[in-house]
C-alpha cells in the first residue's frame, strides 16, 4: 500500500486550512495511507486538530524549541528523516510548503511535483504552466519518491471527526543554526481569512488610495467576506502584500469573488479562475474582467459600490 | 561581500500570450519574443544595487540552457553585470539537474551571495533556489522583499501568506527575489555596445560532471478550461437579483 506523508502547515496555535486541502488531494489517490507530520515547539493542540481530519491513519509529532517558527531549512533535513518510510511527501503550495518541499526534494534527491491540480494516477498529475495558461499532465518516474506541492485551490478540505494515532517521533537529523527567525508583521484582522472565505470582495487600482479602500472593506463586512486586492493596488501600497491575489499572489476559490476595480490582467485572472461565480464592477466595458465575470456590472465604483453596501446592510 | 552570482533564466516574454500547440505536444514557442525571467531581472537588479552601494565586488551571471541564451547574458551583461557564464545544457532541463550544475559553478567560484527570481514564469516550479541552498547545505530566503547585510550575515525580509516575515541567515547563502524587491533598470544603448567586450564564458553541462536526476516526465499539455462570459447588469438592484438568483444571497 502507498503510503503518503503530509507535512502540516500552522501558525503555532491552530492548523491551517491548507492542511485539509493538501489531504484533499492525497485521498485522490487511491488506496493510500496518509499520514501527517507537525513540526511545531508546543504541539498540544495542534496535534489533536490534525489527528481529527478525516482520512489520516497517523499524526507525527515531532517537538523541538527550533520549530516555534518552522523555517525550511530546519525542518527539511528532519522531513527527509522521516520520508524514508513513505513513498509520497505533499505539502501545501502556499509560501510555507513553496519554501519548504523543494528542499525536501533535493535532500531526497528527486525533483518536485509542483501545484498538483488533478491526481490522474498513481504517478500521474496535472499542474498548471505559464501562469495557468497552459496545464501540462506530468508522470513522476518509477522507483523514485514523489515529492509535491499541492495547489490548494483546486481541493476541497477534508472535513473532521478523524480520530488517527498521535504519535511523538525524534528525528535525528543535525539542525543547522545558519537561518534564524527574526519577527513577522502580520495585518491582524478580525475579517475571515482571504484563503478560505465563502466570499471575496477585491479592489484594485481605481480605488486610487488607501483612504477609499474602505469602501471595499465596508462592503465586505457588511457580507462577511473575506478582502483582496489587485497586483496593482498593493504596489501602490494601498493595502499590504498579503492581501495580494493572483499568481505571484494568492490563488483562491470562494464561491463569490467580487472583483471592484480590477481590470483583469492575466495574473490576476489566474488567481480568481477557481471561484464559483465571480462578479465584476467596472467602468471601463472593455475590462478584460468582464470575459471571465458571470455577473458585470459597468458603472463608477465610487457610487455603485456604497448603494451596494446598502442594498445588502 | 566579494562575489554574487545571478541566475537568468530564458522565458517566453511575460507580454506573449501563450498558447498550447494545437496537437498537446508543448506550448508554441516558435518565433514568439525572448526575455530574461522577470524575477531573475530583479534579482540582478538588487545584486548591481549592492555592488553599487559598495558591498559586494563583482557580479556574474549564469543561464543554463542552449546558446540563445547569450542573448539573456548579454542583456545582463549590458544592465552592468561584470562576466557571465553559459552552462551549455539541454532546453527544459530539470530543477534538480539545474541545481546540481548550479553548485558545480558555486564551487568554482565561492560566491558570498547567490541571487535568483523566486520561480521561472514557464514551468512555474519554484524549486531551484531552494533545491541549491539545500545541495550547498546553505541557509535559502525565498520570496524576498527587502534585504540588507551586516557582518557576513542577512536579513532579509519575505514576503509570506501571512505577511512580512523577517528571517536572518548566515552568507553565503541564497536569495530568491519577488516582485516588490525593486524596479529593475532599463538598458541603454551604449552598455549594450560595452557588454559585447565583457566577457562570456561558456561551459559544457557534461564538464561539471553532475549526476542527472530522475526527471518529472511531460507527458501531454491542454490549454486551461475556460470560464464562460456571463450575463451584464444594468445596475445594484440588477446584480443584486442576479446574486440572489444564483442563491448568493
Amino acid at each position: 500500500m502507498a503510503r503518503i506523508l503530509v507535512i502540516a502547515e500552522h501558525d503555532g496555535s491552530s492548523i491551517n486550512p491548507s492542511t485539509a486541502k493538501t489531504l484533499g488531494c492525497a485521498r485522490d489517490l487511491d488506496g493510500a495511507e496518509i499520514d501527517v507530520a507537525v513540526f511545531a515547539a508546543d504541539a498540544s493542540a495542534l496535534a489533536p486538530e490534525a489527528a481529527a481530519l478525516e482520512g489520516v491513519a497517523k499524526v507525527l509529532c515531532v517537538t523541538d524549541a527550533v520549530h516555534a517558527q518552522p523555517l525550511a531549512a530546519t525542518v527539511a533535513p528532519q522531513v527527509v528523516e522521516l520520508a524514508e518510510a513513505y513513498d509520497y511527501v505533499f505539502g501545501p503550495s502556499t509560501t510555507f510548503g513553496k519554501d519548504l518541499m523543494p528542499r525536501v526534494a533535493a535532500l531526497l534527491g528527486v525533483n518536485q511535483v509542483s501545484d498538483i491540480m488533478s491526481v490522474d494516477g498513481p504517478r500521474s498529475f496535472k499542474r498548471p504552466i505559464y501562469a495557468g495558461n497552459a496545464i501540462v499532465s506530468v508522470s513522476v518516474p518509477e522507483g523514485s519518491k514523489v515529492v509535491a506541492t499541492v495547489r490548494t485551490a483546486s481541493y476541497r478540505a477534508v472535513g473532521t471527526g478523524g480520530t488517527a494515532a498521535i504519535e511523538d517521533v525524534t528525528p535525528a537529523a543535525e539542525l543547522p543554526t545558519h537561518t534564524r527567525f527574526v519577527g513577522i508583521k502580520t495585518g491582524a484582522s478580525d475579517r475571515p481569512d482571504l484563503q478560505t472565505a465563502a466570499t471575496v470582495v477585491s479592489g484594485g487600482r481605481a480605488l486610487a488610495s488607501a483612504e477609499n479602500f474602505e469602501l471595499i472593506f465596508k462592503l465586505a463586512d457588511t457580507i462577511g467576506a473575506g478582502v483582496g486586492a489587485s497586483r496593482a493596488a498593493v504596489d501602490a501600497g494601498y493595502v499590504p502584500n498579503e492581501m495580494q491575489v493572483g499568481q505571484t499572489g494568492k490563488i483562491i476559490a470562494p464561491d463569490l469573488y467580487i472583483a471592484i476595480g480590477i481590470s483583469g490582467a492575466i495574473q490576476h485572472l489566474t488567481g480568481i479562475k477557481d471561484a464559483g461565480t465571480i462578479v465584476a464592477i467596472n467602468k471601463d466595458e472593455e475590462a478584460p474582467i468582464f470575459e471571465v465575470a458571470d455577473i458585470g456590472l459597468v458603472g463608477d465604483l465610487f457610487a455603485v459600490v456604497p448603494e451596494l453596501t446598502q442594498a445588502l446592510s | 561581500m566579494n562575489k554574487i552570482l545571478v541566475g537568468l533564466k530564458r522565458v517566453v516574454d511575460y507580454n506573449v500570450r501563450v498558447r498550447v500547440r494545437s496537437d498537446g505536444s508543448g506550448v508554441e514557442t516558435d518565433g514568439v519574443k525572448m526575455s530574461i525571467n522577470p524575477f531573475d531581472e530583479i534579482a540582478l537588479e538588487e545584486a548591481l544595487r549592492i555592488r553599487e552601494r559598495g558591498e559586494a565586488a563583482e557580479v556574474i551571471v549564469i543561464s543554463m540552457g542552449t546558446a540563445d541564451a547569450q542573448q539573456q547574458l548579454r542583456t545582463g551583461l549590458a544592465m552592468g553585470a561584470d562576466r557571465a557564464i553559459l552552462v551549455d545544457a539541454p532546453q527544459g532541463i530539470d530543477p534538480l539537474s539545474r541545481a546540481r550544475a548550479f553548485l558545480k559553478v558555486v564551487e568554482r567560484e565561492s560566491p558570498d551571495l547567490v541571487l535568483l527570481g523566486k520561480q521561472a514564469i514557464d514551468d512555474d516550479n519554484n524549486q531551484t533556489g531552494q533545491m541549491l541552498a539545500a545541495l550547498w547545505g546553505r541557509p535559502q530566503a525565498t520570496f524576498a522583499s527587502a534585504i540588507e547585510f551586516r557582518d557576513g550575515s542577512a536579513t532579509v525580509t519575505r514576503e509570506v501568506d501571512a505577511g512580512l516575515e523577517t528571517i536572518e541567515i548566515d552568507l553565503p547563502a541564497v536569495i530568491t527575489a519577488d516582485l516588490r524587491l525593486n524596479e529593475p533598470r532599463y538598458v541603454k544603448l551604449p552598455d549594450i555596445m560595452k557588454a559585447k567586450k565583457k566577457p562570456l564564458d561558456t561551459i559544457a553541462i557534461d564538464e561539471l560532471g553532475i549526476e542527472a536526476a530522475p526527471a518529472i516526465d511531460e507527458v501531454g499539455f491542454a490549454p486551461p478550461a475556460e470560464r464562460q462570459k456571463g450575463i451584464m447588469v444594468d445596475d445594484v438592484a440588477g446584480l443584486v437579483g442576479a446574486l440572489k438568483d444564483k442563491g448568493l444571497l
